[in-house]
C-alpha cells in the first residue's frame, strides 16, 4: 500500500512487537546486561558477514583434497575452525556425505538449530512446521518440491540437529566440474546444496 | 506447505527490522552468560510447539513472535526484566513514535 509522507505527522509507529522488542532493550541497557553497540555488531555479522559461502568454501576445499576431506569427516569442529569458521552455534559440527548410495539431509524438528559458522541463519522454510514435521516424514516427497529427484537406489538419511550437533551435507562434486580451481568450484555450492534440499549447480 | 515457491526466492536474513533486533539480544544475552544456548532452544522449543497446536507456524514472522516471547518469559522468570516494566517501556516508546515529528529520530522522553 503507498502511503504518503503527508499523511504521517509522526514517526511511522512500528508494530507492537517491535516496540516489545525496543522495551527489553532499554530495560537491558539501563541495566548493563546490554550493550547497543555489541547487537549492531552481531547483526551485522550475520546480515553481511556469515553465511553460506563459508560452508561453500570447506565444501569446495573437500572436493579438491582427499586428506582434507577425512579429517573434515572425522572431526568437522576442529577442521572448520582451522579455517576461521567457529563461534557461535558452531561448537559441535558434524558433516555428512552424499555417497550415489546415501543422500543426507538436514532438519531441526526441536526449532531450527542450524551450523551458524558455515551457513549463517537458517532460510525461513527451514524453521517453519512444514518442513520440520515433513523432512522426517516424507523426505522424498519434500526434496522433490525442492526440485530433486534422487536415483531410486539412493538412500535419504535425515539428520535432525540439536542445540548440541549440527549438521552440514557434503554434497557430491557436480559433474563437469574437475577442471576448476577452488573458488569456481565453490560457486557452485548453494544454500541448500548443504542443508540437503539441492544439489550443487553444475557447470555451465 | 509450499516449499516450492518459497525456496527459491532471494530472501533477506531478517525480514524485519525487529527480527534482527531480538535475535540479536537473544545472542548477546547467551554470549554474557545470562542462559545457556541448550536452556534456549529447549524453551524455544516448547512456546513454537505451543503456538503451533492451533496453526501452522510458517518460519515467518510467527517464528519471531514465539522468539520473542520465549525472551520475555526467561527474562521475567530471571528477574532481569519485570512485566509492568516492559508494558510500560513499550508504551513510552510507542508514546515516542506518536509524538515524534516524521524523519526524526525517535528518543524516549527524558522521564520515561
Amino acid at each position: 500500500m503507498p502511503h504518503d509522507d503527508h499523511d504521517h505527522p509522526h514517526a511511522l509507529l512500528p508494530p507492537d512487537p517491535a516496540l516489545r522488542v525496543k522495551a527489553l532493550e532499554t530495560i537491558l541497557t539501563r541495566k548493563g546486561l546490554i550493550d547497543p553497540a555489541a547487537l549492531d555488531e552481531i547483526i551485522d555479522t550475520y546480515q553481511n558477514k556469515i553465511g553460506p559461502q563459508n560452508g561453500a568454501c570447506v565444501v569446495a576445499k573437500a572436493w579438491s583434497d582427499p586428506a582434507f576431506k577425512q579429517a573434515l569427516l572425522a572431526d568437522a569442529t576442529q577442521v572448520v575452525a582451522d579455517l576461521g569458521f567457529y563461534g557461535r552455534q558452531g561448537e559441535h559440527i558434524v558433516v555428512v556425505e552424499n555417497t550415489p548410495d546415501q543422500h543426507n539431509m538436514v532438519v531441526c524438528t526441536l526449532c531450527s538449530c542450524y551450523p551458524w559458522p558455515l551457513l549463517g541463519i537458517p532460510p525461513g522454510w527451514y524453521k517453519s512446521d512444514a518442513y520440520r514435521a515433513r523432512a522426517v516424514r516424507e523426505p522424498r516427497k519434500v526434496l522433490a518440491e525442492f526440485g530433486v529427484t534422487l536415483p531410486p537406489e539412493t538412500a535419504v538419511r535425515v539428520w535432525d540437529s540439536t542445540a548440541e550437533i549440527r549438521y552440514l551435507v557434503l554434497p557430491m562434486r557436480p559433474e563437469g566440474s574437475d577442471g576448476l580451481d577452488e573458488g569456481d568450484q565453490a560457486a557452485l555450492v548453494t544454500r541448500d546444496s548443504m542443508i540437503g534440499t539441492g544439489l550443487p549447480m553444475v557447470p555451465s | 506447505m509450499n516449499t516450492r515457491v518459497t525456496h527459491s526466492a532471494p530472501e533477506p536474513v531478517f525480514a524485519e527490522p525487529w527480527h534482527a533486533q531480538v535475535f540479536a539480544v537473544t545472542v548477546a544475552l547467551n554470549e554474557a552468560g545470562r542462559f545457556e544456548w541448550s536452556d534456549w532452544a529447549e524453551r524455544f522449543s516448547q512456546t513454537l510447539k505451543m503456538h503451533g497446536l492451533d496453526r501452522e507456524l510458517d518460519g515467518g514472522d510467527d517464528y519471531f513472535h514465539a522468539w520473542l516471547e520465549t525472551l520475555e518469559q526467561l527474562l521475567i522468570e530471571q528477574g532481569a526484566a519485570e512485566f509492568d516494566d516492559i508494558q510500560q517501556l513499550r508504551n513510552a516508546w510507542e508514546k515516542a513514535y506518536l509524538t515524534t515529528p516524521h524523519g526524526q529520530p525517535v528518543h524516549l522522553a527524558a522521564s520515561e
